[in-house]
């Protein structure tokens, strides 16, 4: 996985609550083995209900089609656990998500990919989302995970808490299968000592 | 230290913790389907690494499959590089198949429990958010990702922070034709869609202990629309009974030292839960969505509510969700027309969910134009409903009688309504688009769906069932 430190680059708002996986990563045209990601984001929300591109979505903003950042509401990702709506993010480039709060199963699917999820104070919510409206695609923010703070592009900086343990991860880029098979003998020994305590948890087909 | 269901499978399944802080626990089971495997397949493949369990790890075909009889099924080709990289991927790795047109074929949550696969206090991994179906059983099951699927396959444990508990309390009895997908609508309406985020839900009280096994799952399965991984029922006798000389089920002297050991894990009286909530059940109506998220819900009595006291921030999503629905604020739920209905998926195609439908529809005829079709959770559920005769009740009321699918629930296998239709749907989420493009959904318990199929328009079942509607 692709290290963390930090991401400079356009903030994009999509200030709105319980965005959901369908919405993100539609399964449109039917699922297919070999997805272009960066087709897929938004495909439904890109259009308006006649068909025509809806010009007014952020991501058909021409400033937004290459955003590093994302800003956004409560809740953002619920829904399916499709992790294509976190590699629709990375394939357009964004490497941050700032949101309200996000839901469970996206929020770890953001660690997984070395996209970092980030939510701030109330306040400071409220002040960087009326920032990056501003902005409007013309001034970089920055995501810094080395000192946990967003940028502004008027130098101010909000700052945020990440657990240790997601922020090792992504800073360091961890191969997360590699960092969990340091652990392969905790896992030989939980087996045999299962498999005679409780035989029927270690044995899924009897015949 | 009193603790939690939750608490107690927890800890029996932690492994132990990793250098950033996480805790492996261990995945009993683990249920594969050809919408995320493949691209698992090919990564481990491309790391040259082997599935650590392949004796506990299964794959089911259950998104893209047909709902349509098996000779007519004609392959195309995008679903059928899925359908076959999924074989392949399992016949290299020695994963066992429910393969279309098997005994076991079906919705991997509903086939899981019906095999005995599952079991209460066994962890359980699907990469498909609706995992937590099985929690009916009072196992403890996460829906995953496609890099955690991977790393389950290759570790047969996930590493997790540990989440929260909730406990939600259902008080109250249930009147007639209300059913648990009723409930779980109810504490939808009540807590919200991120109400459980962060939090592993226990529905506990009189309600709870009251379902159906099969209520049990319905209930279970709408854990995630509330926001939380998973959502768990203890298990008690009901729960023993209904395993009970399932297929892969222990059996002799092993089964009684697992009901031994399952008997120990309810929560223990004065176990502290993070978070507590209480519903009243008792006079609640059956309950339907009205908006494009599965909290946007009224009372069958009730109306589309009015916004105009929400504060502006809100109102624009609420006022954008009735537009797509074709509502309006202060509109009756009751008497909506309705072009289609689907029975079917993880949430509500059991059978005990297949029999209130049939119940309403024997001697009835769906009304002129409504499209309603009936999917089988599993082809085990088709067979024995088969047996007892209820496809020709269906096929006779004018249902399509489906083979085993996900089929309208995401619609990823075809199944899908025309723009501007409205659904009523024994499915587990509302959101726009997910039926088709411009399809209105209402989420709705089978008895609901059942009706409105009759009358062809959103009606109260008990009306229809008292000869008023
Ligand atoms: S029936 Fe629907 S919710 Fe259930 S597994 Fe299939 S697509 Fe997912």
């Amino acid at each position: 996985m692709e290290k963390f430190t930090s991401v400079t680059g356009v903030a994009a708002p999509l200030i709105e609550d319980d965005v959901n996986t369908d919405q993100i990563a539609p399964v449109g045209g039917g699922p297919r083995l070999n997805q272009n990601y960066s087709e897929i984001l938004f495909l439904n929300r890109r259009k308006r209900p006649d068909g025509s591109v809806d010009t007014d979505f952020v991501f058909n903003k021409p400033q937004f089609a290459r955003p590093s950042i994302l800003v956004t509401g409560r809740n953002f990702g619920c829904g399916s656990s499709r992790e294509s709506a976190v590699w629709a993010m990375a394939a357009i480039g964004i490497r941050c998500i700032v949101a309200r709060s996000f839901a469970d199963i996206y929020r770890e699917n953001c660690l997984q990919n070395g996209v970092l999820p980030v939510t701030l104070s109330v306040a400071d919510t409220e002040v960087l989302e009326a920032r990056v409206l501003e902005a409007n695609g013309a001034t970089p923010f920055t995501a810094d995970l080395e000192n946990q703070r967003i940028v502004g592009p008027d130098g101010s900086a909000f700052s945020f808490e990440l657990p240790p343990a997601d922020r090792m991860r992504l800073m360091e880029g961890l191969d997360d299968i590699g960092l969990s098979l340091k652990l392969d003998s905790e896992i030989d020994a939980w087996e045999k000592r299962i498999s005679i305590e409780m035989p029927w948890m270690q044995r899924a087909f009897q015949n | 230290m009193p603790r939690t269901l939750f608490d107690k499978i927890w800890e029996a399944h932690s492994v132990g913790t990793r250098v950033d802080g996480r805790v492996l626990l261990y995945m009993d089971r683990h249920v594969l389907h050809e919408l995320h495997a493949p691209h698992a397949f090919r990564k481990l493949q491309a790391a040259n690494r082997p599935v650590r369990r392949p004796d506990l790890t299964f794959s089911a075909m259950d998104h893209t499959a047909s709902s349509l009889p098996l000779a007519q099924q004609t392959p195309n080709a995008q679903t059928q590089a899925i359908v076959d990289a999924m074989r392949e991927g399992s016949r290299r790795n020695g994963i066992r198949i429910f393969d279309i047109g098997d005994p076991e074929h079906g919705i991997s949550h509903v086939v899981a429990p019906e095999l005995g696969m599952v079991l209460p206090g066994a962890t359980h991994a699907v990469p498909d958010s609706h995992a937590c179906t099985v929690g009916g059983l009072g196992a403890l099951a996460f829906g995953v990702g496609t890099t955690e699927l991977e790393h389950i396959l290759a570790t047969q444990v996930l590493a997790l922070a540990r989440p929260k508990r909730m406990r939600i309390r259902l008080d109250g009895t249930l009147g007639p034709q209300v059913e648990s997908k009723d409930v779980a609508l109810r504490i939808l309406s009540q807590i919200g869609v991120a109400g459980g985020r962060g939090h592993i839900l226990e529905f506990s009280g009189p309600v709870a202990r009251a379902l159906s096994i099969e209520g049990r799952m319905t209930l279970c399965n709408l854990s995630i629309e509330m926001g939380s991984r998973s959502g768990m029922i203890a298990p008690d006798d009901a729960t023993f009974n209904w395993i009970a000389g399932r297929p892969w089920a222990p059996q002799g002297a092993m089964w009684d030292e697992a009901i031994a050991y399952w008997r120990t894990l309810p929560t223990d009286d004065d176990a502290v839960f993070d978070k507590e909530v209480v519903v009243e059940c008792t006079g609640l109506e059956p309950q339907i969505t009205w908006g494009t998220d599965p909290a946007q819900v009224v009372g069958i009595s009730g109306r589309v509510p009015d916004f105009s006291s929400v504060d502006t921030s809100k109102r624009a999503a609420l006022e954008k969700s009735l537009a797509y629905m074709g509502l309006a604020a202060g509109d009756m739920i009751e008497g909506l027309p309705v072009q289609r209905v689907f029975i079917g998926s993880c949430t509500n195609a059991r059978l005990p969910d297949l029999e209130v439908a049939a119940n309403i529809l024997r001697g009835r005829k769906i009304a002129p134009g409504v499209k309603a079709l009936v999917v089988p959770g599993s082809a085990k559920v088709k067979r024995d409903a088969e047996a007892k005769g209820l496809d020709r009740v269906f096929r006779d009321a004018g249902f399509v009688w489906g083979e085993t699918a996900c089929s309208m629930c995401a619609g990823a296998n075809g199944d899908r309504g025309e723009p501007g239709d409205r659904v009523l749907s024994t499915t587990n989420r509302n959101f726009e688009n997910r039926q088709g493009p411009g399809v209105r959904t209402h989420l709705v318990g089978a008895a609901l769906a059942a009706a409105a199929a009759v009358t062809g328009r959103i009606t109260d079942v008990r009306k229809l069932v008292a000869g008023g509607a």
